[in-house]
């Protein structure tokens, strides 16, 4: 385990490496910021000065240096923006960004994971047809839409959930989110429902299919002739086995679901990263463009790492083979 | 003594797109206490089939259309589901054939064990450990407190055999089924299995229906023996008098064709051609199309005649021997 922790570790640092150089260079080599931060009208002398002072006069390679150097450092530079430090800005709404996330990621597995158990103990039957229906369509309609449809029914015509922002946020046991009032929880509703509906279905299929695989298997009627009760037999023998695909797709769409936040958060107005970072690149604000990327990699391998532990928890053939 | 078996006009069909498919068609059989019966035939012969219907495990779109499964004098068929639930693994346990399937890769050999114990007895998880570990002693597992906590993968195929089988006597039940155990096994370790459980058999005074496809596994085995053909039982007697004094001709098409049972220097002659499909299956004897002794009058149905405690379905049968 540990020299897996390790090895994970050294790999992990490789990629954040290629990340940087890849993100400097595609970067850096749109646009030129000094274009939207200085005002037509402005002299030339004034021009050279704001060009010089954000380090935009030197050589790519000057700049890669001390970007490198500086992120070495835990700086990666200052938004033109804002004039503060980027990171900070992108660790100020990452909260927002991982609870909606989160909360979006809960909700596909609290609803996708019971639908699609029934429809797998229940195949071919209305109830099945239904729900597979249904996943179709959180499959096939597109996030937006799906998002602007949400607004219209629950804010505009029932007026029962606030549209925009993020709500009140509580703190429970050093813990500072939304989900702690209610007001929170109204705000974040909407976001999360729209960020999750491609996820339910993806779950719903998924567990659907684990259970129509795992269901003729032998040892299934193994346990039958054992005389255990069918509660048994699903919950702990069938959903045993459909965890191990669950949790390596459900780590990869976890990467998938920070960064469809994007547009969940444009929709609904909802103050993290995603919208930051759409707002940058409006303004060719690159600090924070690296930033952001940069702190979704490192998300990423870290999520990686996560679900390859909880892989082998789950799944003795791998926990047990690494040892031996 | 009443059997502890006893199995009535038992059909079960499944219900394809292609038509209904008999596996087993009008079987009727006993088995008596503490008795050892082989069930024999080839591949598709529905041997499986008739031990599932017995424990009520025939998945859909198979179904028991109909007959009585009388065990103990109880009508299985008629039982509700969770009364069924506290036979299964209870009184009748079952072994299957491929022990590299019949655990579950993700649960510990512990877990297996200790919920099947929990699932009939209400007792600790302690006692339910301890009496595991003793069956996986019992049958020959070194070091079963260590391998309460070992992973299905980490067994040999031999091995997770006898974990199934240590499974099975838990509560010692009146009767295992044990389909084809040794069937996937190596040969050596097929006779390892063989002797084991036979001994347990014995041991505990359990009944015993061993399935298999080979005539020569059964006759190591068992008291009794009923050779099954396109899912109806074709003959069944004492294991000594059906093997050397076969009445239907299947039967002697399956001992000529093993090499224990045929003279030095005979050749072994295989049954002609194939099991019918069980789908289109001849009317009247279904094995007609690959019998030698076969005439017109054996495209009606053969009844079941039943003469000195051998009982047989053929028209045609081989003489018996004078006395
Ligand atoms: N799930 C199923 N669906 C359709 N037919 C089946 C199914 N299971 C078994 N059968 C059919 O039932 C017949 C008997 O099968 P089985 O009892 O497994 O034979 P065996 O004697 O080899 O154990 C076979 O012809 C097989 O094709
Ligand atoms: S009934 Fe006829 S076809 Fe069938 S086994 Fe006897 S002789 Fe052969
Ligand atoms: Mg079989």
């Amino acid at each position: 385990m540990t020299v897996f922790v390790i090895r994970r570790f050294l790999q992990s640092i490789a990629v954040l490496a290629v990340t940087a150089i890849i993100v400097f260079i595609g970067v850096y080599a749109i646009g030129d910021p000094a274009e939207m931060l200085i005002a037509p009208d402005a002299s030339a002398a004034e021009r050279a000065q704001v060009v010089a002072s954000l380090g935009l006069d030197k050589p790519l390679w000057e700049q890669f240096g001390t970007f490198i150097w500086n992120a070495l450092h835990g700086d990666l530079g200052r938004s033109f923006v804002f004039n503060r430090p980027s990171i900070t800005l992108i660790l100020e709404r990452l909260p927002a960004t991982l609870e909606l996330t989160l909360f979006g990621l809960c909700l596909a597995l609290i609803i996708g994971i019971p639908l699609g158990l029934i429809s797998g103990l229940n195949p071919n039957t209305a109830t099945d047809e239904v729900i597979m229906t249904g996943s179709i369509l959180g499959f096939s309609l597109p996030s937006f839409w799906q998002g602007m449809m949400l607004i219209m029914i629950f804010s505009v015509w029932l007026g029962w959930l606030p549209s925009t922002g993020r709500g009140q946020v509580g703190e429970l046991l050093g813990i500072h989110s939304s989900l702690f009032t209610l007001d929170g929880l109204k705000h974040l509703i909407l976001p999360a429902i729209n960020l999750s509906l491609f996820k339910v279905s993806l779950v719903i299929r998924l567990t659907r299919t684990g259970v129509r695989e795992t269901m003729p298997l032998d040892f299934v009627k193994f346990a039958r002739a054992k005389g255990l009760s069918e509660n048994r037999i699903v919950f702990v023998h069938v959903f045993k086995n459909i965890l191990i695909p669950l949790i390596t797709v459900i780590g990869l769409e976890l990467g998938s679901m920070l960064a469809f936040a994007v547009v969940t958060e444009t929709i609904f107005a909802w103050p993290g990263i995603g919208k930051l970072l759409i707002d940058s690149i409006m303004r060719l604000d690159r600090p924070v463009v690296v930033a952001y990327l940069l702190v979704i990699v490192s998300l990423f391998i870290f999520i990686n790492f996560v679900v390859d532990v909880l892989y082998s928890l789950v799944d003795p053939r791998v926990r047990i083979g690494e040892a031996s | 003594m009443t059997p502890v078996l006893d199995v009535r006009n038992l059909s079960t069909q499944f219900m394809t797109r292609r038509g209904v498919l008999k596996a087993v068609d009008d079987v009727s059989f006993t088995v008596g206490q503490r008795e050892i019966v082989g069930l024999v035939g080839e591949s598709g012969s529905g041997k499986s089939i008739t031990g599932f219907s017995i424990l009520g495990l025939v998945d859909p779109p198979g179904r028991v259309v109909s007959g009585q499964i009388l065990f103990n004098g109880q009508d299985l068929l008629k039982m509700p589901p969770a009364a069924m639930r506290t036979i299964r693994g209870k009184r009748i346990a079952m072994i299957f054939q491929d022990p590299m399937m019949t655990l579950n890769p993700v649960l510990s050999v512990g877990t297996q064990m200790i919920e099947t114990v929990q699932a009939h007895d209400r007792v600790s998880h302690t006692e339910a450990r301890q009496r595991s570990r003793d069956a996986l002693g019992l049958v020959g597992i070194p070091s079963p407190e260590e391998r309460l906590d070992s992973y299905p993968h980490q067994f040999s195929g031999g091995m997770r055999q006898r974990v199934a089988i240590a499974i099975a006597l838990l509560h010692r039940p009146d009767l295992i089924i044990a389909d084809e155990p040794t069937t996937a096994l190596d040969v050596t370790i097929q006779s390892q299995i063989l002797f084991e459980i036979k001994r347990l058999a014995t041991e505990f005074g359990m009944a015993l229906i061993w399935i298999s496809h080979d005539l020569g596994v059964v006759a190591a085995l068992a008291d009794r023996v009923m050779v099954m053909y396109a899912g109806r039982i074709v003959e069944a007697g004492q294991v000594d008098g059906v093997l050397t004094e076969p009445r239907h001709p299947y039967t002697s098409g399956l001992l000529s064709a093993i090499p224990a049972a045929v003279p030095r220097g005979e050749p072994l002659r295989p049954i002609p051609g194939f099991a019918p499909s069980p789908l289109s299956r001849p009317s009247g004897c279904a094995f007609r199309d690959r019998c030698v002794r076969a005439t017109e009058i054996c495209s009606t149905e053969p009844a079941l005649e039943i003469a000195a405690g051998r009982e047989f379905r053929c028209f045609h049968p081989h003489v018996e021997r004078a006395a």
